[in-house]
């Protein structure tokens, strides 16, 4: 390894589980990754697999009072965040930590102008004057290439596209600067022409700006477009993390596989038979404690036994080490 | 593809009327479908891809009558369709079923699986009891669900699974055609591969057509045998799947195909950025849609042109429009066609 790469972010056996009518529920579940200055990091998975949870467990932005982080540490620039004091976490989230969520109309406030909502963030984390406040949100939009900023922050949030939305609801994440990104499926509401012109946006601020990423989504063209590196989950844990690169021309756990398989591509041949994966994601209300992917190809055997370890198979590349799942 | 098509459609219009003001008189009209021609043959699978608010939607539903056409013809094995009562229109469905993206919407909550599937049978006065209880649990069958699902009710079900009752419905009565509006965009991959699987088997099984309707192209292309492109109301561009992504030729294609993130980081492609969004249906431009969103110099000499699809190649169909085209092609269909349109489809 030449030089030191410094993790921005260190995320270690993290567990948060909700409160329910059936009991608790381990959607997190000792999940540990690491986000490295200046890159991207991927974390892929079905519906369910935990990892909008994940991310929302380490800005604390879980549903109350039924979300709890239970144990692991979450390590920004040295501070844990899960011990953090609620005023401290405050001036995180929105300050060096920007988050984008999927459905821009639900991250903007319909009652208030889009410039009033950009202005708020730095009126409330720079502590400065109205005009200032003002003038920098118009130099955000700018900053997002939004069209005629002057106007646009006259408007109200159902007087802008989708795109231009997700451009308001960026400008807002960006807006102080922030080291590290959490961007909850950023594009999954937005039409593919459009997508591609956010990624490339958050691609030319992330240099320009030299921040970190975390991008969530359930879309493997996506995380193999943008991404260093990618966290796959499974059934509230990480199965696989690795490299973009290597990951997907090397991918070792049987889910990774699975899921690389399943989709359609433009080069596989038209109306052949795409290979699956039988059933469908555990719910996270039958928790076993062996290979919950085994629990999903029905095989009791990794059911019953252990849980899986964890282990660097390969330098950068981690696996859990099932002896079903994990197929070198 | 020359024999009698099952499903023809000729410069079919969807308007929505837009009414304001104290009279509620009406003030313009959503133009969402805008003059589409297309045919789909028996047993082939026509892909509909294009962006979200292209008419899309609507042009599915208005094929099989759940939306009345503005104008335009609808003919389905030679009978005109377009303007049949619902009555009459009855029998005839039996022939066109339709798939909705959302399964959980689509599906009564109250009832059970099994009268779900059992009511096509039932409206149409097919079968005595035993017979119907005997062909739902074959349909269950046939689309992967147990049998002991029927006595169930659809929320009980997974998104897959819930679509997997959709199709059981569709099937119920043997169609011939089946319009698929986004039916698997809902799902998670690993179970979106389960459900294409599932359509192109049941389509060699049963011999069935399809109007798949989707936005993601890579799905589109999987199971197509020809696509059309969407955009704005009017079709753009048709060809085989094979054709449509290997040499597109209008420049909304090209752009749209470059925007489909690869999952391969070895083969990130250099992508078309389209700037701005889709122009809205209420006040579409008067000329070339896409070539107003470019900004396009020639864009003025579109107003008033006939943008219709012309032949650009065998089973490849291209509209006329100098904004879209390379110069090459642009010249090819002028001095091919000097004027006229081709409205019979290859």
């Amino acid at each position: 390894m030449t030089g030191v790469t410094h993790n921005i972010l260190e995320v270690d056996k993290l567990i948060t589980s909700f409160e329910t009518d059936r009991g608790l529920l381990r959607a997190v579940d000792q999940v540990s990754f690491v986000v490295p200055e200046g890159k991207t990091v991927g974390i892929v998975g079905e519906s369910g697999c935990g990892k909008s949870v994940t991310a929302m467990s380490i800005v604390r932005l879980l549903p109350q009072p039924a979300g709890k982080i239970l144990g692991g540490r979450v390590m920004f620039k040295g501070r844990d965040l899960v011990h953090a004091s609620d005023a401290e976490i405050r001036r995180i989230r929105g300050g060096e930590i920007g988050v984008i969520f999927q459905e821009p109309m639900s991250a903007l406030n319909p009652v208030h102008r889009i410039g009033r909502q950009v202005a708020e963030v730095f009126r409330i984390h720079r502590k400065i004057t109205k005009k200032d406040a003002w003038d920098a949100a118009t130099e955000m939009l700018k900053l997002v290439r939004i069209p005629a900023p002057e106007m646009r922050m006259m408007d109200y949030p159902h007087h802008l596209s989708g795109g231009m939305r997700q451009r308001i609801v960026i400008a807002l994440a960006l807006a102080c600067r922030p080291s590290l990104v959490i961007a909850d499926e950023p594009t999954t509401a937005l039409d593919v022409t459009v997508q591609a012109q956010i990624l490339d946006l958050m691609a030319r601020l992330q240099s320009e700006m030299k921040m970190s990423i975390i991008l969530i989504t359930h879309d493997l063209g996506v995380i193999a477009e943008t991404c260093d590196e990618v966290v796959v989950m499974y059934g509230g844990r990480v199965v696989e993390r690795a490299g973009a690169e290597e990951l997907f021309a090397h991918p070792l756990h049987a889910y990774t596989r699975g899921l690389l398989h399943s989709i359609p591509t433009l080069e596989k041949p038209p109306k052949s038979i795409l290979s699956t994966i039988p059933g469908m994601v555990a719910s996270l209300a039958d928790h076993v404690h062996g290979c919950r992917f085994c629990q999903r190809m029905g095989r009791s055997s990794g059911i019953t036994r252990d849980r899986p370890g964890f282990a660097e198979v390969s330098p950068g590349h981690w696996v859990e080490t099932c002896p079903e799942c994990y197929q070198p | 593809m020359s024999a009698s098509p099952l499903l023809s459609v000729s410069q079919l219009r969807v308007h929505f009327p837009v009414r304001g003001g104290v009279m509620l008189r009406q003030t313009g009209a959503v133009r969402a479908v805008d003059g589409v021609t297309l045919d789909i043959g028996p047993g082939e699978t026509l892909g509909l891809v294009g962006e979200s608010g292209c008419g899309k939607s609507t042009l599915g539903k208005a094929v099989v009558r759940l939306l009345k056409p503005t104008s335009g013809s609808i003919h389905f094995r030679d009978i005109d369709i377009t303007r049949v009562d619902q009555r009459s229109l009855r029998p005839l469905r039996r022939d066109f079923q339709m798939i909705f993206q959302d399964p959980a919407e689509s599906l009564d909550p109250r009832m059970s699986v099994r009268s779900i599937i059992e009511e096509p049978f039932i409206i149409h006065g097919l079968g005595t009891r035993a017979e119907r209880v005997q062909w739902v649990d074959g349909l269950l069958d046939r689309v992967g669900l147990p049998a002991s699902a029927a006595e169930r009710y659809s929320f009980e079900f997974s998104g897959g699974q819930r679509q997997r009752i959709g199709i059981a419905r569709a099937l119920a009565l043997k169609p011939k055609l089946i319009v698929c509006d986004e039916p698997v965009s809902a799902l998670d991959v690993s179970i979106q591969s389960q459900i294409l699987n599932l359509l192109v088997e049941l389509q060699q099984d049963f011999g069935l057509s399809y109007l798949f309707i989707a936005h993601d192209l890579s799905v589109v292309k999987h199971i197509s045998d020809r696509v059309a492109v969407m955009y704005l109301g009017k079709i753009v561009e048709v060809a085989t799947a094979e054709m449509i992504y290997r040499d597109p030729r209008h420049a909304y294609t090209k752009a749209l195909l470059s925007a489909i993130p690869s999952p391969d980081p070895q083969a990130r492609r250099a992508k078309i950025l389209l700037e701005g969004d889709v122009p809205s249906p209420l006040d579409p431009p008067p000329g070339s849609a896409f070539g107003h969103r470019m900004g396009h110099p020639r864009y003025p000499e579109t107003i008033g042109l006939d943008l219709a699809l012309r032949k650009i190649a065998p089973g490849h169909q291209v509209a006329a429009d100098p904004c879209c085209l390379t110069r090459e092609d642009w010249e090819k269909l002028r001095t091919a066609h000097a004027g006229e349109a081709v409205d019979e489809m290859i």
